[in-house]
Protein backbone atom coordinates (compact mmCIF):
# COMPACT_ATOMS: atom_id res chain seq x y z
CA UNK A 1 0.00 0.00 0.00
CA UNK A 2 1.24 3.35 -0.82
CA UNK A 3 2.22 6.11 1.60
CA UNK A 4 0.97 9.62 -0.08
CA UNK A 5 3.13 12.52 1.19
CA UNK A 6 2.29 16.21 1.07
CA UNK A 7 5.48 18.38 1.29
CA UNK A 8 4.75 22.19 1.61
CA UNK A 9 7.72 24.51 1.11
CA UNK A 10 8.66 27.40 -0.04
CA UNK A 11 11.68 26.86 -2.36
CA UNK A 12 11.09 25.90 -5.59
CA UNK A 13 14.75 24.04 -6.27
CA UNK A 14 14.15 21.87 -3.12
CA UNK A 15 10.60 20.86 -3.57
CA UNK A 16 11.69 20.09 -6.94
CA UNK A 17 14.18 17.62 -5.33
CA UNK A 18 11.55 16.62 -2.78
CA UNK A 19 9.21 15.45 -5.65
CA UNK A 20 12.01 13.50 -7.21
CA UNK A 21 12.77 11.66 -3.87
CA UNK A 22 9.31 11.21 -2.76
CA UNK A 23 7.94 9.67 -5.56
CA UNK A 24 11.44 7.53 -6.69
CA UNK A 25 10.08 4.81 -3.97
CA UNK A 26 7.40 2.65 -4.72
CA UNK A 27 5.98 2.51 -1.64
CA UNK A 28 5.68 6.42 -1.25
CA UNK A 29 3.64 8.86 -3.31
CA UNK A 30 4.52 12.64 -3.48
CA UNK A 31 2.97 15.77 -3.86
CA UNK A 32 4.53 18.94 -3.28
CA UNK A 33 3.57 22.37 -3.25
CA UNK A 34 4.86 25.72 -2.40
CA UNK A 35 2.09 27.38 -0.83
CA UNK A 36 -0.32 26.66 1.64
CA UNK A 37 -3.40 27.17 -0.28
CA UNK A 38 -2.37 24.31 -2.62
CA UNK A 39 -1.47 22.38 0.57
CA UNK A 40 -5.26 23.09 2.02
CA UNK A 41 -6.71 22.19 -1.59
CA UNK A 42 -4.59 19.24 -1.83
CA UNK A 43 -5.15 18.04 1.67
CA UNK A 44 -9.41 18.15 0.92
CA UNK A 45 -9.02 16.67 -2.04
CA UNK A 46 -6.69 13.31 -1.67
CA UNK A 47 -5.92 11.15 1.06
CA UNK A 48 -3.02 11.90 2.81
CA UNK A 49 -1.09 10.00 5.23
CA UNK A 50 1.90 12.31 6.23
CA UNK A 51 2.36 16.06 5.76
CA UNK A 52 6.29 17.14 5.78
CA UNK A 53 6.86 21.34 6.42
CA UNK A 54 10.02 22.37 4.49
CA UNK A 55 11.64 25.23 4.58
CA UNK A 56 10.34 28.84 4.59
CA UNK A 57 7.40 28.35 6.56
CA UNK A 58 7.03 30.74 9.63
CA UNK A 59 5.82 30.27 13.06
CA UNK A 60 2.46 32.26 12.37
CA UNK A 61 1.85 30.27 9.02
CA UNK A 62 3.08 26.75 10.49
CA UNK A 63 0.29 27.13 13.60
CA UNK A 64 -2.46 27.82 10.83
CA UNK A 65 -1.36 25.37 8.24
CA UNK A 66 -1.43 22.83 11.09
CA UNK A 67 -5.36 23.86 12.63
CA UNK A 68 -6.05 23.90 8.94
CA UNK A 69 -4.89 20.37 7.76
CA UNK A 70 -5.66 19.11 10.84
CA UNK A 71 -9.54 20.37 10.90
CA UNK A 72 -9.70 18.57 7.43
CA UNK A 73 -7.53 15.65 8.38
CA UNK A 74 -7.91 14.93 12.14
CA UNK A 75 -5.60 11.77 12.11
CA UNK A 76 -2.91 13.18 9.55
CA UNK A 77 0.39 13.32 10.89
CA UNK A 78 2.39 16.37 10.30
CA UNK A 79 6.32 16.82 10.78
CA UNK A 80 9.29 18.80 10.48
CA UNK A 81 11.28 17.92 7.57
CA UNK A 82 15.00 19.43 8.05
CA UNK A 83 17.58 19.38 5.58
CA UNK A 84 15.90 20.03 2.48
CA UNK A 85 15.83 16.75 0.60
CA UNK A 86 18.39 14.86 2.11
CA UNK A 87 19.99 12.09 3.87
CA UNK A 88 17.23 12.88 6.56
CA UNK A 89 14.11 11.93 4.34
CA UNK A 90 13.91 8.33 5.04
CA UNK A 91 14.58 8.06 8.53
CA UNK A 92 12.22 11.26 8.89
CA UNK A 93 9.64 9.15 7.05
CA UNK A 94 10.32 6.10 9.03
CA UNK A 95 9.74 7.86 12.15
CA UNK A 96 6.65 9.33 11.87
CA UNK A 97 5.03 6.52 10.18
CA UNK A 98 6.16 4.43 13.07
CA UNK A 99 4.48 6.26 15.96
CA UNK A 100 1.41 7.48 17.12
CA UNK A 101 0.47 11.25 17.10
CA UNK B 1 23.67 10.17 37.73
CA UNK B 2 25.13 10.20 34.40
CA UNK B 3 23.97 8.47 31.77
CA UNK B 4 25.61 7.09 28.38
CA UNK B 5 25.16 5.68 24.99
CA UNK B 6 28.73 3.40 23.46
CA UNK B 7 28.83 3.27 19.72
CA UNK B 8 31.15 1.13 18.22
CA UNK B 9 33.07 1.95 14.99
CA UNK B 10 31.38 -1.07 13.70
CA UNK B 11 27.92 -1.00 14.82
CA UNK B 12 27.86 2.07 12.52
CA UNK B 13 25.94 2.29 9.36
CA UNK B 14 28.15 1.77 6.22
CA UNK B 15 27.10 2.55 2.66
CA UNK B 16 29.76 1.82 -0.18
CA UNK B 17 29.21 3.55 -3.27
CA UNK B 18 32.62 2.90 -4.91
CA UNK B 19 33.51 6.35 -5.68
CA UNK B 20 32.07 7.03 -1.42
CA UNK B 21 32.79 4.63 0.94
CA UNK B 22 30.79 6.46 4.38
CA UNK B 23 30.03 5.10 7.86
CA UNK B 24 27.04 6.46 9.33
CA UNK B 25 26.94 7.04 13.03
CA UNK B 26 23.52 8.05 13.17
CA UNK B 27 20.78 7.01 10.59
CA UNK B 28 21.21 8.88 7.55
CA UNK B 29 19.84 7.73 3.74
CA UNK B 30 19.50 4.36 3.22
CA UNK B 31 20.48 3.16 6.71
CA UNK B 32 17.49 3.21 9.45
CA UNK B 33 18.56 2.24 12.49
CA UNK B 34 15.23 3.65 15.19
CA UNK B 35 18.34 3.40 18.01
CA UNK B 36 20.37 5.97 16.02
CA UNK B 37 18.49 8.75 15.24
CA UNK B 38 20.46 11.94 16.54
CA UNK B 39 22.30 12.35 20.10
CA UNK B 40 20.60 15.65 21.65
CA UNK B 41 20.80 18.27 18.01
CA UNK B 42 23.52 16.12 16.99
CA UNK B 43 21.21 14.75 14.28
CA UNK B 44 24.20 13.64 11.48
CA UNK B 45 28.08 12.31 11.71
CA UNK B 46 29.14 11.09 8.88
CA UNK B 47 32.79 9.82 8.18
CA UNK B 48 33.40 9.69 4.60
CA UNK B 49 36.50 8.90 2.27
CA UNK B 50 36.01 9.94 -1.10
CA UNK B 51 38.06 9.09 -4.07
CA UNK B 52 40.21 11.80 -5.88
CA UNK B 53 38.10 14.32 -8.24
CA UNK B 54 34.61 12.74 -6.96
CA UNK B 55 32.33 13.86 -4.60
CA UNK B 56 28.73 15.82 -4.74
CA UNK B 57 27.33 17.87 -7.41
CA UNK B 58 25.42 20.53 -6.41
CA UNK B 59 22.32 19.74 -4.33
CA UNK B 60 20.25 22.06 -1.63
CA UNK B 61 19.85 21.97 1.95
CA UNK B 62 17.57 23.67 4.26
CA UNK B 63 17.28 24.40 8.58
CA UNK B 64 20.40 22.64 9.11
CA UNK B 65 23.71 23.41 10.69
CA UNK B 66 26.23 21.82 8.56
CA UNK B 67 29.70 21.35 9.63
CA UNK B 68 32.75 19.66 7.60
CA UNK B 69 36.28 18.50 9.47
CA UNK B 70 38.96 17.11 6.46
CA UNK B 71 40.44 14.79 8.22
CA UNK B 72 43.01 13.75 5.31
CA UNK B 73 42.69 15.60 2.06
CA UNK B 74 40.99 18.62 0.95
CA UNK B 75 37.67 19.68 -0.45
CA UNK B 76 36.26 21.57 -2.99
CA UNK B 77 33.36 23.66 -2.13
CA UNK B 78 30.80 26.07 -3.94
CA UNK B 79 27.37 27.26 -2.95
CA UNK B 80 24.68 29.34 -4.46
CA UNK B 81 25.89 32.36 -2.04
CA UNK B 82 28.68 32.77 -4.31
CA UNK B 83 31.87 30.98 -2.23
CA UNK B 84 34.02 28.92 -3.69
CA UNK B 85 36.90 27.29 -1.47
CA UNK B 86 39.39 24.75 -0.73
CA UNK B 87 39.29 23.39 3.02
CA UNK B 88 42.29 21.23 4.00
CA UNK B 89 43.04 19.45 6.54
CA UNK B 90 43.48 21.73 9.79
CA UNK B 91 40.38 23.91 8.73
CA UNK B 92 36.96 23.53 9.50
CA UNK B 93 34.13 24.73 7.78
CA UNK B 94 30.41 25.28 8.36
CA UNK B 95 27.25 26.34 6.53
CA UNK B 96 23.48 27.43 8.27
CA UNK B 97 21.48 26.22 5.44
CA UNK B 98 18.30 28.07 7.01
CA UNK B 99 16.10 29.42 4.36
CA UNK B 100 17.80 27.20 1.50
CA UNK B 101 21.26 27.13 -0.28
CA UNK B 102 22.80 24.52 -2.64
CA UNK B 103 26.51 23.79 -2.26
CA UNK B 104 28.41 21.21 -4.54
CA UNK B 105 31.64 19.42 -2.15
CA UNK B 106 34.58 17.66 -4.34
CA UNK B 107 38.05 16.37 -3.50
CA UNK B 108 40.01 18.65 -4.62
CA UNK B 109 42.84 16.17 -5.65
CA UNK B 110 42.83 13.99 -8.54
CA UNK B 111 45.06 11.62 -6.77
CA UNK B 112 44.79 11.72 -2.83
CA UNK B 113 41.94 10.07 -0.98
CA UNK B 114 39.79 12.74 1.02
CA UNK B 115 38.36 11.91 4.27
CA UNK B 116 36.01 14.15 6.28
CA UNK B 117 33.46 14.40 8.87
CA UNK B 118 30.31 16.22 7.86
CA UNK B 119 28.18 17.33 10.92
CA UNK B 120 24.58 18.02 11.00
CA UNK B 121 22.97 19.94 14.16
CA UNK B 122 19.31 20.57 14.40
CA UNK B 123 19.13 24.41 14.37
CA UNK B 124 17.98 26.34 17.43
CA UNK B 125 16.08 28.90 15.24
CA UNK B 126 14.43 28.01 11.53
CA UNK B 127 14.44 29.67 8.65
CA UNK B 128 17.50 32.09 9.23
CA UNK B 129 19.43 33.76 6.61
CA UNK B 130 21.86 31.13 4.75
CA UNK B 131 25.93 31.63 5.56
CA UNK B 132 29.30 30.44 5.46
CA UNK B 133 32.66 30.42 6.98
CA UNK B 134 35.48 28.63 7.20
CA UNK B 135 38.58 29.13 9.46
CA UNK B 136 42.09 27.81 9.61
CA UNK B 137 42.96 26.62 12.65
CA UNK B 138 45.88 26.79 15.10
CA UNK B 139 46.87 22.97 14.68
CA UNK B 140 49.28 22.96 17.61
CA UNK B 141 46.72 24.83 20.12
CA UNK B 142 45.47 20.93 20.27
CA UNK B 143 48.30 19.28 21.78
CA UNK B 144 47.00 18.15 25.39
CA UNK B 145 44.22 20.39 25.37
CA UNK B 146 40.52 20.54 23.74
CA UNK B 147 40.74 23.68 21.51
CA UNK B 148 37.59 24.92 21.03
CA UNK B 149 36.80 24.95 17.30
CA UNK B 150 32.97 25.96 17.60
CA UNK B 151 30.55 27.83 19.74
CA UNK B 152 26.97 29.62 19.26
CA UNK B 153 29.31 32.80 19.84
CA UNK B 154 31.11 34.53 16.61
CA UNK B 155 33.43 36.42 18.61
CA UNK B 156 34.58 33.20 20.75
CA UNK B 157 36.96 30.70 19.08
CA UNK B 158 36.26 28.79 16.00
CA UNK B 159 33.56 29.09 13.58
CA UNK B 160 29.90 29.58 15.35
CA UNK B 161 26.50 28.20 14.41
CA UNK B 162 22.56 28.52 14.96
CA UNK B 163 22.94 26.22 18.23
CA UNK B 164 23.91 26.28 22.23
CA UNK B 165 26.68 23.69 21.13
CA UNK B 166 30.79 24.12 21.07
CA UNK B 167 33.24 21.68 19.29
CA UNK B 168 36.91 20.96 20.70
CA UNK B 169 39.55 19.11 18.80
CA UNK B 170 42.49 17.28 20.86
CA UNK B 171 45.00 15.60 19.98
CA UNK B 172 46.97 13.63 23.10
CA UNK B 173 50.10 12.05 24.55
CA UNK B 174 49.81 8.75 26.12
CA UNK B 175 48.85 8.69 29.54
CA UNK B 176 47.68 12.28 29.61
CA UNK B 177 44.93 12.72 31.50
CA UNK B 178 42.10 15.76 32.18
CA UNK B 179 38.50 16.51 32.60
CA UNK B 180 35.98 18.53 30.20
CA UNK B 181 33.27 20.44 31.66
CA UNK B 182 30.15 20.93 29.95
CA UNK B 183 29.72 24.36 28.57
CA UNK B 184 25.55 24.80 29.20
CA UNK B 185 23.56 23.16 31.48
CA UNK B 186 21.27 20.42 29.98
CA UNK B 187 23.86 19.68 27.79
CA UNK B 188 25.50 16.68 26.85
CA UNK B 189 28.83 15.44 24.95
CA UNK B 190 29.32 12.83 21.89
CA UNK B 191 33.08 11.88 22.42
CA UNK B 192 34.15 10.60 18.89
CA UNK B 193 37.70 9.00 18.42
CA UNK B 194 39.53 10.12 15.12
CA UNK B 195 42.54 8.06 16.08
CA UNK B 196 44.14 6.00 19.00
CA UNK B 197 42.58 5.22 21.86
CA UNK B 198 41.29 7.08 24.94
CA UNK B 199 39.16 6.12 28.34
CA UNK B 200 36.05 8.77 28.91
CA UNK B 201 34.17 7.91 32.13
CA UNK B 202 35.56 4.37 32.39
CA UNK B 203 34.61 3.60 29.08
CA UNK B 204 37.09 2.58 26.79
CA UNK B 205 37.26 3.64 23.48
CA UNK B 206 38.85 2.86 19.75
CA UNK B 207 39.59 4.62 16.50
CA UNK B 208 36.19 5.80 15.30
CA UNK B 209 34.15 4.73 18.46
CA UNK B 210 31.44 7.26 19.76
CA UNK B 211 30.41 8.32 23.72
CA UNK B 212 27.61 10.34 24.05
CA UNK B 213 27.27 11.20 27.63
CA UNK B 214 24.67 13.26 29.19
CA UNK B 215 22.92 14.04 32.95
CA UNK B 216 26.38 15.26 34.31
CA UNK B 217 28.43 18.42 34.17
CA UNK B 218 32.01 17.65 32.76
CA UNK B 219 33.48 14.40 31.74
CA UNK B 220 36.69 12.54 32.61
CA UNK B 221 39.45 11.83 30.21
CA UNK B 222 42.14 9.61 29.73
CA UNK B 223 44.52 9.27 26.19
CA UNK B 224 45.82 5.44 26.46
CA UNK B 225 47.70 5.72 23.38
CA UNK B 226 50.26 8.56 22.35
CA UNK B 227 48.74 9.14 18.86
CA UNK B 228 44.75 9.46 20.80
CA UNK B 229 42.79 12.51 18.97
CA UNK B 230 39.50 12.99 20.11
CA UNK B 231 36.52 15.47 18.53
CA UNK B 232 33.80 16.72 21.55
CA UNK B 233 30.99 17.47 20.65
CA UNK B 234 28.97 19.31 23.75
CA UNK B 235 25.46 19.50 22.30
CA UNK B 236 21.34 20.44 23.95
CA UNK B 237 20.30 17.02 24.79
CA UNK B 238 16.81 18.88 24.04
CA UNK B 239 15.47 19.58 20.13
CA UNK B 240 14.21 23.09 20.15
Amino acid sequence: MQTTILYIGRDTEITTVMNRLLNARPEWKGICVCTDDEAISVCKEQQIDLVLLGNGIDAECEKVLRTKLTEIRPELKIIQHYGGGSGLLYGEIMTALSQDF
Amino acid sequence: MSQFILHKENTRGHANHGWLNAHHSFSFANYYNPERMHFGVLRVLNDDLIDGGMGFGSHPHDNMEIITIPLAGAIAHKDSMGNSAVIKNGEIQVMSAGTGVSHSEFNANADEQLNLLQIWLFPNKKNVTPRYDQQTLDVEARHNNFQQILSPNADDAGVWIHQDAWFSLGKFDAGFETEYKIKKAGNGVYAFVINGEVTINGQVLSKRDGLGVWDTDSISFKANTADAEVLLMDVPMELN
